[in-house]
């Protein structure tokens, strides 16, 4: 579904990403970990075309993507939910939603998926007509999880969405990963809290100060003696 | 104290009051025609375009161009005008703005006061710097209201406002590009994520923001009947305080503030001295700078530079 081949990215003379390599294939929830300013959100922005990439080549289902715009990349059904969330605060909830749905024309489904995502989270369908810069923290990230399912993605990017949730929060949060991915999304998700990342990933990435230094599946990583001692605190 | 003094010297001082509110809604009009364009550039690039105040001079050559030598009418003149400043706003955007999108605020200023003074003598240089009248498009019938006298240009300037504002409320807010307009404004990254072409959304915008100062160009011609190619730098410098005043980056704030700035020319003019109306103005920027430099109607965030 989406292959990574040797992405290299620098900031300036910050050499962030050193010949990373990655494959996400079709249906999976893949997790990529890392400590803070190991680089996972540079290789997020990366492949949704935010960040511009020094070498190294971004394949989606077959295509290589690497100079095609942001943009282009929504509507070859790729989106992402960015760190921090990052809705747009003086747009209601529904307003945001729409966005998300920006390069849609089908207006009948638009309306049958925004009901579908009323579902997926209640407390938002209460609220259509709320300011989202409003909203709490978690509610936030429900929201920016909806605005990306909008575009109807076959793969969703996912930053951090269990920062600055509460425990509960984040296992609901999770489930709902789990959720989505059940209905035939694939998924890469980025995640400080290696535990429950792992617990969910059918296969994960470690990345260390911009290389990946490991990886397996979920179940592996989970129990590996190195990610016990520097990820999960045991 | 200005009721107190009004009610003491009777009817007629209020009729006098009342006309000077009359002709600073039509200059207001004006100015908030032209501040739209100052917010809007701002809220989606960041950028103070110095150059806004002289595509409403072009504006108002243009109309001057058509309605003498082709003999059109007002609304015509008014959607050519607008048209061709459209063009010329984009234009401006992509050879002079765009290639600077990363580069410093302060590069990107300079520019604009480069293409700012790059207008006024490129007009100066084919009209000549003498002032030009424009043509009588508009019956010279005035309405009088007891003692208050409003003329045809006030109704057509007021109107032509209204009307104008009214669709750019609309688009703004209901059509599936002004939607982009306000999340690129809002957040370019999160914007592009929603699959959003953030280039073509700001030349969209660009293109509003200077059709509605051509818009102006051509009241102003029809209101003053004189345009020369020096005319848009004290209304552009006008209409940016207006802009401020209602809040840098707010539609609705840009209106009010026109509206406030006109008013308060007038009223200056009308009851002190006419030649302390340019500074009054800028007298109140400084006022508004100090007490509230978000504005009437601005987000109270702290800029980082
Ligand atoms: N815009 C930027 N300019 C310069 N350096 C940057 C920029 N963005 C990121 N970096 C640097 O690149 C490195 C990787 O950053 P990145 O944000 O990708 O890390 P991260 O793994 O997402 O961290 P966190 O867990 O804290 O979100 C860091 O050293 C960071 O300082
Ligand atoms: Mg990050």
């Amino acid at each position: 579904m989406l292959e990574i081949k040797n992405l290299n990215v620098h900031y300036g003379v910050i050499h962030a990403l050193k010949d990373v390599s990655l494959t996400v294939n079709q249906g999976e929830i893949v997790t990529l970990i890392g400590a803070n300013g190991a680089g996972k959100t540079t290789t997020l922005r990366t492949i949704s075309g935010l960040q511009k990439a020094t070498s190294g080549e971004i394949i989606l289902e077959g295509k290589d993507i690497t100079n095609v715009s942001a943009s282009q990349r929504v509507e070859m059904k790729l989106s992402q939910v960015p760190e921090g969330r990052r809705i747009f605060p003086a747009m209601t909830i529904v307003e945001n939603l729409e966005l998300g749905a920006y390069l849609r024309r089908d207006k009948a489904n638009i309306k049958k998926d925004m009901d579908n995502i009323f579902e997926l989270f209640p407390i938002l369908g209460e609220r259509k007509k709320q300011l989202a810069g409003t909203l709490s923290g978690g509610e936030q990230q429900m929201l920016a999880m909806g605005r990306a399912l909008m575009s109807r993605p076959k793969i969703l990017l996912l930053d951090e969405p269990s920062m600055g949730l509460a425990p509960l929060l984040v296992r609901e949060i999770f489930n709902i990963i789990v959720n989505i991915n059940s209905t035939g999304t694939t998924i890469l998700l980025v995640e400080q809290n290696a535990k429950m990342a792992l617990s969910i990933a059918h296969r994960a990435y470690v990345l260390e100060t911009g290389s990946i230094v490991m990886t397996g599946t979920g179940e592996e990583l989970a129990k590996s003696d190195e990610i016990q001692k520097s990820y999960l605190g045991g | 104290m200005l009721t107190c003094f009004i009610a003491t010297k009777g009817g007629a001082t209020l009729d006098q009051f009342l006309q000077q509110i009359v002709n600073g809604v039509s200059l207001g009009s004006i100015y908030a025609l032209v501040a739209l364009g100052y917010t809007m550039v701002y809220g989606i690039i960041k950028l103070i375009n110095f150059a806004h105040g002289d595509v409403y001079m072009v504006g108002a050559y243009v109309g001057f161009a058509v309605t003498t030598y082709l003999g059109l009418g007002f609304i015509p003149a008014l959607i050519i005008s607008m048209v061709t400043c459209a063009v010329l706003g984009m234009s401006i955007e992509k050879i002079a703005y765009k290639p600077l999108r990363n580069s410093t605020r302060i590069a990107v200023l300079i520019t604009a006061i480069g293409v700012s003074l790059l207008l006024e003598y490129t007009m100066m240089y084919f009209v000549g710097p003498e002032v030009r009248s424009y043509p009588k498009l508009l019956s010279p019938k005035v309405f009088k209201f007891g003692n208050i006298i409003i003329n045809m240009q006030q109704i057509y300037i007021v109107l032509t406002t209204i009307v104008l504002m009214i669709i750019l409320q609309y688009v703004v807010n209901k059509t599936k590009v002004g939607k982009a307009m306000r999340a690129v404004s809002a957040d370019k990254d999160a914007a592009q994520l929603m699959g959003i072409k953030v280039d073509n959304t700001i030349s969209f915008t660009f293109a509003i923001g200077s059709a509605l100062a051509g818009a102006g160009g051509v009241l102003v011609g029809i209101y003053y009947n004189s345009i020369d190619p020096l005319m848009g730098m004290m209304p552009g410098l006008k209409a940016f305080v207006a802009a401020v005043f209602g809040g840098i980056g707010s539609i609705p704030g840009a209106m009010i503030g026109g509206l406030s700035i006109g008013m308060l020319e007038t009223l200056v003019s009308g009851y002190g001295n006419s030649m302390y109306r340019d500074a009054a103005v800028f007298a109140f920027l400084i006022l508004i700078l100090i007490l509230k430099p978000s504005g009437l109607l601005g987000k109270n965030t702290k800029e980082k530079v």
